[in-house]
């Protein structure tokens, strides 16, 4: 078992570091930062001394191996943009995306799930085949044309949500919460839908489907046959022998809830660590690129160790294969 | 019990009475600045918000002109002609309370004169600022300087004493790691003092009570939210949805809609900006084109029959739905030096240009790259996409080569595009600016934006002599001069002067200032 954990997790720490240097290999391709920093009056001496003052001169392994020294040590530079440490405006701008990514977590959960189960009992109803129908759209439309179309209908037309932030929000220790006020309940609405919507109609989808499977178990028609009430099967028996494949799906999906919420955050404005990458990645803001890249992939290869550790306890297969081998 | 109640319902009432007054002018663009620091990142609208905290010595009204600020009156000293004197204005406060001085115009030029300042290119000239008294300074220039003034407009004076309380003496240094106390908080004597700020999320700013031109202007607005909303269509949900009531960075395809709404109305103004074609023509041969040995935009014949391929009201209406000027010279129409003769210059002519092109000896054309930005000027990849067009038309096969700003501007400044779109803006209103970058030949500090690869002495020498000719009127004469021969070399193909629109409710009255600079001490709110 602890061999088989330090081998994960040796295995993640090199993941981290190989995507840390395909970053930094990539970062000149994304152009030159010196040109947004400086003035159209910027003479090539003020050029060459932020350059060489940035080390944006040395080769890109250099600059990383730099970077890595500082990050071993909690310090990860200065935003070439704002001109603060990036460590504080990540801070800053976490509880926004973190805040987004949960309550589109639980929406895309409790709804996709509900909806799930309501398609698989109702499976020729009218409401069941629309429901199935339209969760199409959440499959197939790109994430920013359902947000601008959702902004039109709910701000433009009928006025009832903004169309843009985060509303006011209360500090909590150094937290900023949206969760304590009107407006900023408000403002989550539309971003959560929008962002959870694709994992809502994959859940959905998935639900169903396994429902159908489960519900053609001899299991159930027994449960049927001793007079159980509809109820107590669909969800007692049924609903918890599907929702295993459900559990593993939905923990993937929540990294890439925070991970693209990008493009929900650009549309609503949201004042996230999503919008904060595509503004730095326009300055060409290096130090915010770097630690929001490392930060996506702790994350990312964090989830993963914990799946593959899941795995390891839930399954005694594996244990047995790898006693095996040795 | 009474008497708390009577109480509590007066201080209910007099906050009502106060909010009844209190007028919030809810302002949203693009972006944010980049930082509060004075005299760090020179760029728009970083100084759009710091022009409603801090204040230079002289701003630039709606119309361009001058309109005294902290400085009073000014002018070159009778004994020196290398002496600017200025007088500053009495009486005024910065937000803290402490007394505007001599000696914080000083420290403030020192300061904007350090290494890590953004702003010491526009007052290398100045040599010493010294106070005479606590109200009259002089700056001491290198040689005469007759536009020392058009220079300062963007030249914010902070208060010595707070400036070095708060230990933040020194501008922005992106490698220290530290964070400057500046960079996040101001104070200054500007019409506004900054109430919170969330980098990127919102600034609020509220008027300052004490402020030294409560008489002269407007002042309606008592609070400022300023948003920066980036995605366009939302930008314009939000203005049509009455959660915004004063918009710049309007997309152009929305201005209709915006206008035809209920309540919001669009105003327009020319900016101070012009959009151009670049050529490489200094060089014996050029990469970018499919003529070996040979560079034909080093001939002046193709140059002429490139721009004259152009339709320029074609990419007015087609491209900017209106929402250009065409031009014929490569200066904003405030520009001193700019002419509405020369600025009609450019007139399309597809066969004149093909006799032109036979005559150059490439009567079957050539195909070249054009390298073009794609997020920096309004529509500026759709202007090229249809010049790619246009070009065709006279067997100039461009390939077309469009990229994010951070990537096509590296490519101008190291001299490796050979054709290429820049915008080029004028803030100190005068041709010199122009040439010192785009036309004067690459030397050192001069020439920076030059990617022309042109270089002539004899134009040289004119364009380093306007910088100390005090005779306006026969340095006026050699910026015609100058503007002839860029002109008859079509050094530059202009494109057109970008057009600028604010977008705002009924209740608010503003006039657009070409600098898309507004100030919101001018704002008046029904």
């Amino acid at each position: 078992m602890l061999a088989f954990v330090i081998q994960r997790v040796a295995q993640s720490a090199l993941v981290l570091l190989v995507v840390g240097l395909v970053a930094f290999s990539m970062f000149r391709f994304v152009g030159d930062p010196i040109d947004n920093m400086l003035g159209q009056e910027r003479t090539q001496a003020d050029i060459d001394r932020l350059r060489t003052q940035l080390g944006l001169d040395q080769p890109f392994p250099v600059q990383y191996v730099k970077f890595l020294g500082n990050a071993v040590q909690g310090n990860f530079g200065i935003s070439y943009r704002q001109g603060r440490p990036v460590s504080d405006i990540l801070m800053e701008r976490a509880p926004a995306t973190l805040e987004l990514a949960a309550v589109s977590g639980f929406l895309a959960i409790f709804i996709g799930i509900g909806l799930g189960v309501f398609t698989a009992i109702r499976r020729e109803g009218f409401a069941a085949n629309a429901i199935m129908s339209l969760s199409l759209i959440g499959v197939s439309l790109p994430t920013f044309l359902i947000g601008i179309l959702l902004i039109y209908l709910f701000s433009v037309e009928l006025g009832w949500l903004p169309s843009f932030g985060r509303g006011d929000t209360v500090r909590v220790g150094g937290w900023s919460t949206g969760f304590l006020t009107a407006s900023g309940l408000k403002a989550l609405i539309l971003p959560s839908i929008t962002l959870g919507l694709y994992q809502m109609t994959l859940i959905m989808r998935l639900v169903r489907s396994e429902m159908l499977e489960v519900l053609r178990q001899d299991y159930i028609r027994f449960a049927r046959a001793r007079g159980l009430r509809e109820r107590a099967v669909n969800f007692r028996h049924a609903l918890k022998n599907t929702l295993v494949p459900v559990i593993t799906v939905t923990g993937l999906q929540l990294g890439s809830i925070i991970a693209f919420a990008i493009i929900t955050e650009t549309v609503f404005q949201w004042p996230g660590v999503g919008l904060l990458f595509i503004n730095a990645i326009q300055f060409v803001d290096i130090p915010v690129m770097a630690a929001y890249l490392m930060l996506i992939s702790v994350m990312f290869v964090g989830i993963n160790l914990i799946v593959d550790l899941l795995y390891f306890s839930i399954d005694p297969r594996l244990r047995a294969d790898r006693t095996k081998a040795h | 019990m009474t008497k708390t109640l009577t109480l509590m319902s007066t201080a209910l009432l007099l906050s009502t009475t106060a909010l009844a007054q209190a007028e919030t002018l809810r302002w949203a663009r693009s972006g944010d600045a980049l930082t509060l620091d004075p005299h760090s990142q020179n760029e728009g609208p970083t100084h759009t918000i710091r022009h409603q905290m801090y204040e230079p010595l002289i701003i630039r009204d709606v119309t361009g002109a001058f309109e005294p600020t902290l400085a009073t009156e000014w002018g070159p000293s009778e004994d020196d002609p290398n002496v600017w004197v200025f007088k500053l204005r009495e009486g005024v406060k910065f937000h803290d309370g402490a007394d505007f001085t001599a000696e914080d115009v000083v420290f403030s030029f020192n300061r904007a004169k350090t290494e890590n300042s953004d702003m010491k290119e526009l007052i290398n000239s100045i040599t010493e600022v010294r106070a005479v008294d606590d109200y009259t300074v002089e700056m001491v220039t290198d040689g005469p300087n007759p536009i020392l003034p058009s220079n300062l407009t963007n030249l914010f004076i902070m208060d010595k004493d707070w400036t070095e309380a708060n230990n933040t003496v020194d501008v922005q240094d992106f490698e220290g790691g530290e964070l400057t106390y500046a960079t996040t908080n101001a104070n200054g004597t500007g019409p506004y003092k900054l109430e919170s700020r969330e980098q990127d999320v919102k600034t609020v700013m509220t008027l300052n009570e004490d402020y030294w031109g409560k008489d002269q202007f407007p002042l309606d607005v008592t609070e400022i939210v300023y948003t920066p909303i980036q995605n366009a269509a939302t930008r314009v949900a939000a203005m049509l949805s009455g959660e915004v009531d004063f918009l710049q960075d309007m997309p152009v395809q929305d201005l209709e809609r915006v206008n035809n709404a209920d309540g919001l109305v669009v105003k327009q103004a020319p900016q101070n900006r012009v959009i151009f074609f670049g050529m490489n023509q200094g060089a014996d041969d050029i990469e970018a084109d499919n003529v070996d040995g040979k560079n034909p935009l080093a001939d002046a014949r193709v140059r002429k029959a490139m721009s004259m391929a152009i339709n320029r009201d074609a990419i007015q209406q087609v491209v900017m739905r209106g929402q250009s000027q065409p031009a014929g010279m490569i200066a904003p129409p405030f520009v001193n030096g700019w002419t509405e003769a020369m600025d009609a210059e450019s007139t399309t002519d597809i066969e004149g240009a093909k006799a032109l092109m036979e005559e150059a000896g490439y009567a079957d054309g050539f195909s070249i790259r054009l390298d073009c930005p794609n997020d920096r000027y309004v529509n500026d990849e759709a202007i090229c996409q249809a010049a790619v067009g246009m070009l065709g038309q006279i067997g100039v096969t461009v390939n077309l080569d469009a990229k994010p700003k951070a990537q096509h501007f590296p490519l101008i400044t190291d001299g490796k595009t050979d054709f290429y779109m820049l915008g080029w803006g004028v803030p100190t209103y005068d041709s010199e600016y122009i040439f010192n970058f785009l036309v004067h030949g690459r030397e050192g500090d001069i020439g920076t934006w030059n990617g022309t690869g042109y270089d002539n002495d004899a134009l040289d020498a004119k364009i380093k002599s306007l910088a100390s000719n005090t005779d306006l009127e026969a340095r006026n004469a050699d910026i015609a001069d100058i503007w002839r021969v860029v002109q008859d070399e079509t050094l530059y193909i202009p494109i057109h002067h970008q057009v600028l629109n604010w977008g705002m409710t009924d209740a608010v009255g503003i006039e657009v200032d070409p600098e898309d600079q507004p100030k919101v001490k001018y704002f008046t709110m029904k």
